[in-house]
């Protein structure tokens, strides 16, 4: 996996390189808006990191030329910003995810990852598998094994992200973002709850726990290994 | 009546009142000293004039006796009784029997003593044909041979000039005093007034509305100038209190960046970490070390989540986030925030209640209100407990938002501090917390032109939040 990270501050793309290529990334690194999209023009990326305040040529500006000549490579912006207003400016100049500086490598790393999965899934399912646990779109109902588990309509909701997710890490932000819609952190550690009301639910009477907590970073759904 | 009475109270305490009661009395009393002399005055004056008309009347008739004997006196007398002269003075000659000779006094008055010296007496006159008895007031003159002279003046227009200054002055004097009273009650009102207003921007002040100020008349008066000492003093203040909160905003600022590499920096050790022992990501087997690790980057996410949230109300404060407000349903936002808290709730044995009107639209940003709510539902199920009622109601275009709770409450005087940064009831400051969640909260509602205000649940917490509905 390849990929491009446009960062002018040194400090943070120096530590952007070494924890993408420690985790297994080939990564190309520039200072500048142009040289970026330049490089980017090449579609060669997997997926693209770049802050939203660039010499040579503004984030925004870069994504939007990028889209503009028809390259769609899954993009995170970075930004020392935080209000909604600039999430939503980043996210409609063509940026797919959008994370506020200072952020948690491990919260980009799950975020790169969900950005890859989603360039690589395309087609649409109407069922999600993992493991005996099955989860219809359509019907919205949900059976592990032979039972039938009844869930509330935000316990499939995060179910559905976690499986979506299936096998990979996803951060309690995350699921405050796409579960709730809501881009602020909580003082309680409402998700917590929430994933620990729906492991009773979806683990409690099987032998082989699913949703696992990972330490440091969020929560995986995944077959026991 | 008790209602009045206790107002009359309040009134009798008040320095103006005091003020504007001293101001009546040293009035009335030199008033009152100034009629009184201007009536002694002129009483003694006239009294004088009486007395020096007789001396002059009875020094001319001395004369007349002495050179002419009795014959001219009587002659004389007779002479100056015919006809009204006007000046009012009155004349008998009697011989020793008190048979008249001569006068234009009919008879020997009544009950006057023959003695002589001083006499006064009261007389029959025709006025007008009506007859009167008027007071006189003269001197009775004992002739050798047993002959009485008696000399007086009727003094009636006298007694009717000082029954008239009289009336004057009594008068003149009830004016005076009422214009005093009326002078010291506008007088203390004006000066109530312009203290109160000083008295009620200190309030509002303390209130929390620290941009209010005492109103200036531009006189430049005593209380002008005081009002303007006042006015910038508490500028000061306010700068002060702003400089504060710049202060520990810059410090969150310029705190993040560094702490975030520290973060970074130790986040990255421990995926090398990983890479080289080839753990798996459940570190079953961390050493110490990378146990250590963990815990201190536990600890700066801590700080940033701080230092975030400060900023996070700093941005509201500043209302630069002012033009993202949008029509949204006030309900809707509340049911989200309770669905997000609900099994926090049930975890921490609370029962959480909700009782939302449905369709309330108001303008507003639905993050920065969603995040409120959760900071009220957090302290509520943080600090109170018991029942936790959630409700939000429209009542004369106001959309109102309640979270009460069942706890030990907030005291009344500590009611408008904990809405300060950092600020925490708990002295031993054990429960996790970073004292910011009703700053916020604050922030948000000033930041949508709404109130919010701590009240008293018996038992417990009620926090009120109020928004102009749409």
């Amino acid at each position: 996996m390849k990929l491009l990270v446009v960062e002018d501050d040194r400090e943070t793309a120096a530590y952007l390189v070494k924890g993408l290529s420690e985790s297994g990334y080939t990564v190309d690194q520039s200072g500048d808006g142009r040289e970026g999209l330049y490089l980017a023009s090449s579609g060669s990326y997997d997926a693209i990191i770049l802050d939203r305040m660039l010499p040579g040529m503004d984030g925004l500006a870069m994504l939007g030329a990028l889209r503009a000549a028809k390259i769609g490579t899954p993009s995170l912006i970075l930004s020392a910003l935080g209000s909604v207003d600039d999430r939503v400016k980043g996210l409609r100049a063509g940026g797919d995810d959008y994370l506020v500086k200072p952020f948690a490598f491990s919260e980009l790393l799950a975020r790169i990852e969900a950005l890859l999965r989603r360039g690589a899934a395309g087609a649409t399912t109407t069922k999600l598998r993992a493991a005996d646990l099955e989860l219809d779109l359509l019907t919205r109902s949900v059976k592990r094994g032979d039972s039938v588990i009844d869930l509330l309509p935000r316990e499939f909701q995060l179910l559905e992200y976690l499986m979506r997710n299936a096998g990979h890490v996803v951060t309690r932000t995350m699921l405050l973002e796409h579960v709730w819609d809501y881009h602020f952190d909580p003082q309680t550690n409402v998700i917590d709850v929430h994933i620990s009301r729906l492991r009773q639910k979806v683990d409690r009477n099987f032998d082989k726990p699913l949703i696992h907590t990972v330490r440091g970073a969020g929560y995986c759904l995944r077959a026991a290994d | 009546m008790w209602r009045l009475l206790g107002q009359i109270r309040q009134l009798v305490k008040t320095h103006a009142f005091r003020l504007a009661s001293l101001y009546f009395a040293v009035f009335a009393v030199s008033v009152l000293g100034v009629l009184l002399s201007v009536y002694l005055i002129s009483a003694d004056f006239v009294e004088r004039q009486t007395q020096a008309t007789l001396e002059a009347e009875i020094a001319g008739l001395a004369e007349q006796y002495a050179q002419r004997g009795i014959s001219g006196l009587v002659q004389i007398i007779a002479a100056r009784s015919a006809g009204d002269r006007g000046d009012g003075v009155l004349y008998l000659v009697t011989n020793a029997d008190g048979h008249p000779l001569a006068g234009n006094i009919t008879g020997w008055p009544e009950g006057t003593p023959v003695s002589p010296g001083p006499v006064s007496f009261r007389v029959a006159m025709k006025d007008q044909g009506v007859t009167r008895t008027h007071p006189a007031q003269g001197a009775l003159i004992v002739i050798p041979e047993g002959y009485r002279l008696l000399v007086a003046r009727d003094i009636s227009d006298a007694a009717l000039y000082r029954q008239r200054i009289k009336m004057t002055l009594v008068w003149s004097g009830l004016v005076a005093l009422v214009a005093g009273l009326f002078g010291g009650a506008v007088m203390s009102r004006n000066l109530l007034r312009r203290v109160e207003q000083v008295n009620r921007t200190a309030e509002r002040v303390m209130g929390g509305n620290l941009a209010d100020r005492v109103p200036l008349k531009g006189t430049r008066d005593e209380f002008d100038q005081l009002a303007a000492n006042l006015n910038n003093m508490l500028d000061q203040i306010e700068r002060l209190m702003a400089g504060m909160r710049e202060v520990s905003d810059n410090i969150a600022h310029d705190l993040r960046t560094p702490l975030a590499r520290l973060r970074a920096r130790l986040e990255l050790s421990l995926i090398a970490n990983q890479n080289t022992n080839g753990q798996n990501t459940n570190g079953a087997e961390d050493g110490a070390q990378t146990e250590a690790v963990r815990a201190a980057i536990d600890e700066a996410d801590r700080l940033l989540a701080t230092f975030n949230a400060l900023l996070n109300i700093a941005e509201a404060e500043s209302g630069a986030r002012r033009n993202q407000a949008e029509p949204l349903d006030l309900a809707q936002t509340v049911r989200s925030a309770a669905e997000l808290y609900e099994p926090v709730a049930e975890e921490k044995g609370c029962a959480l209640k909700l009782d939302v009107e449905p369709g309330i639209m108001i303008r507003g940003d639905r993050h920065l209100l969603s995040q409120a709510v959760a900071n009220l539902l957090d302290n509520a199920l943080k600090y109170g407990g018991g029942e936790v009622r959630l409700s939000a109601h429209q009542q004369d275009g106001r959309a109102a938002l309640e979270v009460s709770d069942m706890g030990p409450g907030i005291p009344e005087e500590e009611r408008e501090a904990v809405f300060d940064r950092f600020v925490r009831l708990e002295p031993s400051r054990s429960t996790p917390g970073n004292g910011l969640g009703l700053s916020l909260v604050r922030a948000v509602a000033r930041l949508h032109n709404g109130t919010v205000a701590l009240g008293d649940n018996q038992p417990g917490l009620k926090v009120r939040l109020e928004f102009a509905a749409l």
